[in-house]
């Protein structure tokens, strides 16, 4: 299966649903094109929602990464919420936790939003 | 070492299909084996991780090169074999990808990835130079030890 990403907004916040798999190829293009076209349309605060992401290899850490930093790059905030249970040990092991905002629920990341 | 009881050997095109191909073949050696799903997964990614470190590193996408996938069962483990047609590396020059200064690159951690998920890795030098990433993973039956087969 293939990645797929629908975008809404709430608020100031761009939030991109995605289901399917990050892996090399069309997945990965696809995450980076979809925050890309975001960063350039002017939004500042993404939140990727991987709670249908159900598999995520190397290449597509490496693109959680740079959809990261490009974010970052445009002086804005990229934060990821409800993450699988291997999604969230691929994080983990990968010590990704110290770069990522993770949070849990909608509501709660749009709050993290708020606070900053 | 003790030759393998069975061993299955497939060559892949330099292509993307390849590494959903490798995956799919060892995860279905690795289940008629007897490994859960948890390893199945684990196996899967491992064995993706190391096609895709042949693809594009290994064979540099070249499409006249090809990779050379191998499945060894014996009584105790799984040894599975991604050979490319490369240059070889040595897994001394692997950069840490947990290291601080390389958290944020975009590139990096597939080795890390194949040794968190195998018991072991060996990187060797495969029949033309390349590398043979050998990474193996014990029989469910044989890490319980509970005498099931």
């Amino acid at each position: 299966m293939s990645l797929r990403g629908t975008c809404r907004e709430v608020g100031d916040v761009a939030i991109v649903d995605f289901s399917g798999r990050i892996t090399l190829g069309e997945g990965s293009a696809t995450l980076r094109t979809t925050v890309r076209e975001l960063v350039t349309a002017g939004h500042r605060k993404i939140l990727l929602n991987l709670g249908d992401v159900d598999y995520i290899d190397s290449s597509g850490i490496g693109e959680l990464v740079g959809a990261y930093t490009t974010v970052r790059g445009a002086s804005g905030e990229l934060k990821l919420m409800q993450l699988t249970k291997r999604v969230r040990d691929l994080i983990q092991i990968t010590r990704l936790f110290t770069v990522f905002d993770v949070q849990s629920d909608e509501s709660a990341a749009i709050s993290a939003f708020r606070t900053k | 070492m003790a030759a393998p009881n069975q061993r299955m050997e497939v060559t892949l095109d330099t292509q993307l299909e390849s590494v959903d191909l490798a995956e799919n073949i060892v995860t279905r050696v690795a289940e008629a084996a007897g490994f859960g799903e948890d390893d199945l997964h684990k196996l899967g990614m491992a064995v993706r991780e190391g096609v895709i470190n042949a693809y594009n590193y290994g064979n540099c996408q070249d499409k006249r090169k090809k990779i050379h996938l191998a499945v060894e069962l014996d009584p105790e483990t799984m040894v599975v074999h991604v050979v490319d047609e490369g240059c070889g590396f040595e897994l001394s020059d692997v950069e840490d990808p947990l290291a601080e200064e390389n958290l944020l690159r975009t590139s990096g951690r597939g080795i890390f990835l194949m040794r968190a998920f195998m018991d072991d890795l060996a990187v060797r030098r495969g029949p033309t130079g390349g590398a043979d990433l050998v990474m193996s993973k014990k029989l469910p039956h044989r890490v319980s030890g509970n005498g099931k087969s």
